[in-house]
């Protein structure tokens, strides 16, 4: 067995410097290009620089922004509760920042610029400081315009204090992400202007054809007439898809073949993160079962599956044991499987794992549209059932009729008439697959929660749209039109409800907490950071405020949030004295500096949040 | 199940109350980053960040027919497009339709309009503004307001009424549909009907329905931005109309087959 100095070692051999190879970092490179593990930068103190770069996808060659000059960015590893000084150099001419997905930072250091900093000004450089009390596979990117897209984003890991819950021989760090040679800014006005212009999977005459052979004309018309009556899509599911997206794992696309090796018999830990910026991914490894041990870096209760559905900006750490010696495909399929990207899993460099073929789209039915008000029907076709809709049969208990005091206006195109319970689903496509699919409500945090407080309040958030106008946002307000932040208090408990107006998947993201997924009446449930919202679901995650500040909560899908799917949340402290929290390592409360000593972005802020004085 | 803008609303409240003992303390929500940096950097942050995030314009140009029409008139090229710039909220929306007489080397029709346009309902935007027509002469000015949108069933309309400064009332409808034979290959059917309230014979032009006209596009779109067509188009005088067209010894309907491209940036 390889030890990680080991494998260090091996991928320097293997042509560190190699002109082809210079621009990936070791562990990302393929096997036959020397990487036989993960390198990476670790310790207390690094120096990351924002660049322009050339990359050579799929061979190709391209723009990028990125850190360091590889894309993805280094892998940075750092130990549980320690100090870490990150000095970030902005060598770009636009400002830039670096947001840390996932860790409980102190929020002037979350680096969202205009909520928590005012950004990285062009030619300067700004430390970050801060230690977590956490461990487990994460993620970093630019909270910048649309940088992310450009390749500004990497993995970043922390190894826990003490012994880690997972065991595991050997690991890797798999990066899943979305690569277009097109500018992202050219992307964004593309869909404004025509929001299905990436989509090549509509339905056509020939479809209209085929679905009345099988189903009827009847019907056929039917489904088509309602569809049409509300003006959506049922294909709509990906805004940008494999007609412009060349999909990446570990900077690779799959004609490259990333491999990772195994020892038959060996316990591999993959940690699977998905930086994409507008990309939800099927991920599997045909043939080999996956337990998945934490979810969002948190470990997770052991639980068998054979595929998953990762939202952007989730994480996901797999156990795999493959016995038999020969190659496994690592397959990243988009949701609207438009497009994957396959790696491969060996005994050696050198094989070439079978990619599978593409798997037939999915289609969006009323379930989706907030329509279904048989909901035992879905799946179904031309499962629609208006005539049901007025005689009020809403026993199920999983549905739950409309409440909608949010804005209607011209961004809102759809009310999730019947919002429905869907954490018990897989995700848009895996409902039929013959095989397991994990769904949330398998997840069970590995320990107890830390507050099993009962919520004292509920905030109930739509995720809203026009597809046809391109417009996101939350309550039917993009922040642009915010007028004020979602005010949570110190300490409190409260329940977050999220409804999903839309006929999108939306994975929505909240700086700063963890939050509880409510999947069960458990004193274990998941503890996220982003969690993905089915079309017309209802879900529910308590959250404990107990980091003061305030912290980005947006839709991880870039375009999204760059339209407005976005707002502020404000964790107020409360008044002198009537504090609950109690100050732990790496989280003691801010403090606000005194007038005089207020650092500009240029000096590195003091050590400041350390020396809270509770 | 409360509205997180009346909390917001209600909280910007709260520092009145105990303002006097904790001013330098007393946070302000969303903005309680601006104790940690330079204010004036952190508000210039603050306004960008709202600014780019929902509130960005944008500039979209369609050329929706640009083509060669073929008929036993003179052969003519007509460019019918639009530009328009702005936000969701806002636009400024510029509207032309150029039809050149190749033999006769001049303009048929030359009309340009000038809208402000906004949305008002999920999928339909108000315009107002002026319609200015250089050709045919003599050159007249309009004022226009109209609805644009995409009806139930996928139908595009687009609707206006004119008002001519000379008192005259018109009016315009057009409707286009879309049919995916395949993912690229798109048929267009479309159609436009033009009214007039009164006679205006300067410009040979019958009160009622004054002309029709029908039209049927297969385009390739190569990418959705470029799409090479043909077809056929079918435009037809009715009425007081054609009667002073007639009278004129002209043809009333006219049958042209089209090549062109339709694109857009
Ligand atoms: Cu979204």
């Amino acid at each position: 067995m390889l030890t990680r100095r080991n494998l260090l070692r091996t991928a320097a051999a293997g042509g560190f410097f190699a002109a082809s190879g210079a621009l990936l970092p070791a562990w990302a490179r393929s096997a036959n290009a020397g990487n036989k593990g993960i390198f990476e930068v670790s310790g207390n103190a690094f120096d990351l620089t924002i660049g322009h770069s050339n990359v050579e996808i799929g061979g190709r060659s391209g723009h990028a922004i990125t850190i360091n000059g590889t894309l993805p960015g280094p892998l940075i590893r750092f130990r549980e509760g320690e100090k870490v000084t990150l000095n970030v150099h902005n060598t770009l001419d636009e400002d830039t920042s670096i947001h840390w997905h996932g860790l409980l930072v102190p929020f002037h250091m979350d680096g969202v610029p205009g909520v928590s900093f005012p950004g990285i000004k062009p030619k300067s450089t700004f430390t970050y400081e801060f230690a977590v009390p956490q461990s487990g596979t994460y993620w970093y990117h630019s909270h910048s315009g649309l940088q992310e897209q450009l390749g500004h984003y990497g993995p970043l890991i922390i190894d826990p204090a003490g012994a880690d819950p997972v065991e595991a021989d050997r690991e890797y760090v798999l990066v899943l992400s979305d690569w277009t040679f097109e500018h992202p800014h050219k992307v964004f006005a593309r869909l404004k202007k025509d929001a299905a212009v990436y989509n090549f999977q509509q339905r056509t005459a020939g479809d209209f054809l085929r679905d009345a052979r099988e189903n009827g004309i009847g019907p056929t018309f039917t489904d088509r007439a309602s569809w049409g009556a509300m003006r959506m899509s049922p294909t709509d599911i990906s805004d940008v898809t494999a007609s412009v997206y060349t999909y990446l794992i570990n900077g690779h696309a799959t004609d490259d073949n990333w491999t990772a090796i195994f020892n038959s018999g060996e316990r591999v830990r993959l940690r699977i993160i998905n930086a994409s910026a507008m990309t939800i991914f099927n991920f599997r490894i045909p043939g080999l079962p996956m337990t998945v041990v934490a979810a969002d870096g948190l470990p997770v209760q052991p639980v068998e599956t054979d595929e998953f559905q990762i939202g952007v900006a989730e994480t996901y750490d797999v156990i795999v044991s493959p016995t038999r010696a020969r190659p496994f495909a690592l397959v990243a399929e988009s949701i609207d499987r438009s497009g994957q990207v396959v790696a491969t899993l060996a005994p050696e460099a050198g094989l070439v794992a079978t990619a599978p073929l593409l798997r037939e789209p999915p289609v969006l039915t009323h379930r989706d549209m907030g329509m279904d008000m048989s909901s035992m029907d879905h799946g179904s076709m031309a499962g629609m059932d208006h005539g049901s809709m007025d005689h009020g049969a809403m026993a199920m208990t999983d549905t739950v009729p409309q409440s909608h005091d949010h804005r209607m206006g011209v961004g809102v195109d759809n009310v999730a008439m019947v919002q429905v319970s869907r954490i018990d689903e897989p995700g848009l496509g895996l409902e039929s697959v013959p095989h397991r699919a994990l769904r949330y409500s398998q997840l069970r945090s590995l320990t107890p929660n830390p507050d099993t407080r009962a919520p004292g309040r509920e905030i109930e958030i739509h995720l809203t749209g026009n597809m046809e106008r391109y417009m996101w946002s939350f309550d039917g307000v993009k922040l642009s039109e915010v007028t004020g932040p979602i005010i949570f208090h110190e300490s409190e408990r409260l329940r977050v409800t999220l409804v999903n107006d839309t006929m999108m998947t939306h994975p929505i993201h909240l700086h700063g907490m963890f939050f509880d997924l409510v999947v069960a009446d458990t004193d274990h449930k998941p503890r996220k950071h982003t969690v993905t919202v089915k079309p017309a679901e209802r879900l529910s995650f308590d959250v404990t405020a107990d980091h003061v500040g305030d912290w980005a909560f947006h839709c991880h899908l870039l375009f999204h949030m760059h339209a407005g799917m976005m707002q502020v949340v404000s964790v107020l402290p409360r008044v002198a004295g009537a504090t609950t929290h109690t100050p732990h390592k790496g989280h003691e409360p801010a403090v606000p500096p005194s007038e005089e000593d207020i650092p500009t972005t240029e000096t590195p802020t003091p050590d400041r949040q350390h020396e809270g004085h509770h | 199940m409360k509205r997180a803008h009346f909390i917001a609303s209600f909280f910007m409240l709260s520092p009145l109350v105990f303002s006097s003992a904790v001013a330098q303390e007393t946070p302000v929500p969303g903005s309680q980053a601006e104790a940690y940096w330079d204010k004036d950097d952190f508000k210039a942050s603050q306004d960008a960040l709202k600014r780019e995030h929902g509130g960005a314009a944008t500039l979209f140009v369609l050329a929706d027919r640009f083509e060669y029409q073929a008929s036993d008139d003179a052969p003519a090229l007509l460019l019918e497009g639009q530009g328009r710039w702005g936000t969701d909220e806002n636009r400024l929306l510029i509207k032309s339709e150029l039809e050149y007489d190749l033999d006769a080397g001049a303009f048929e029709e030359a009309e340009v309009q000038a809208l402000w346009s906004r949305p008002i309902a999920r999928y339909f935007d108000v315009q107002a503004g002026v319609r200015h027509d250089f050709e045919p002469g003599p050159s007249r000015t309009y004022a226009v307001a109209g609805i644009q949108g995409l009806a139930p069933y996928w139908f595009e309309v687009d609707g206006a009424v004119f008002l001519s400064e000379e008192g005259d009332l018109s009016a315009r409808f057009e409707a286009e549909y879309e049919v995916s034979l395949t993912q690229r290959l798109i048929l267009q059917p479309r159609s436009e009907l033009n009214f007039a309230a009164e006679d205006v014979p300067e410009f040979e032009t019958g009160a009622g329905l004054s002309t029709a006209e029908i039209g049927l596009r297969l385009r390739y779109e190569i990418d959705r931005q470029f799409a090479p067509y043909v077809g056929v188009n079918w435009k037809a005088s009715t009425g007081k109309t054609a009667d002073y067209i007639r009278a004129r010894g002209e043809h009333t309907e006219t049958l042209s087959f089209v090549t062109g491209i339709r694109l857009w940036f």
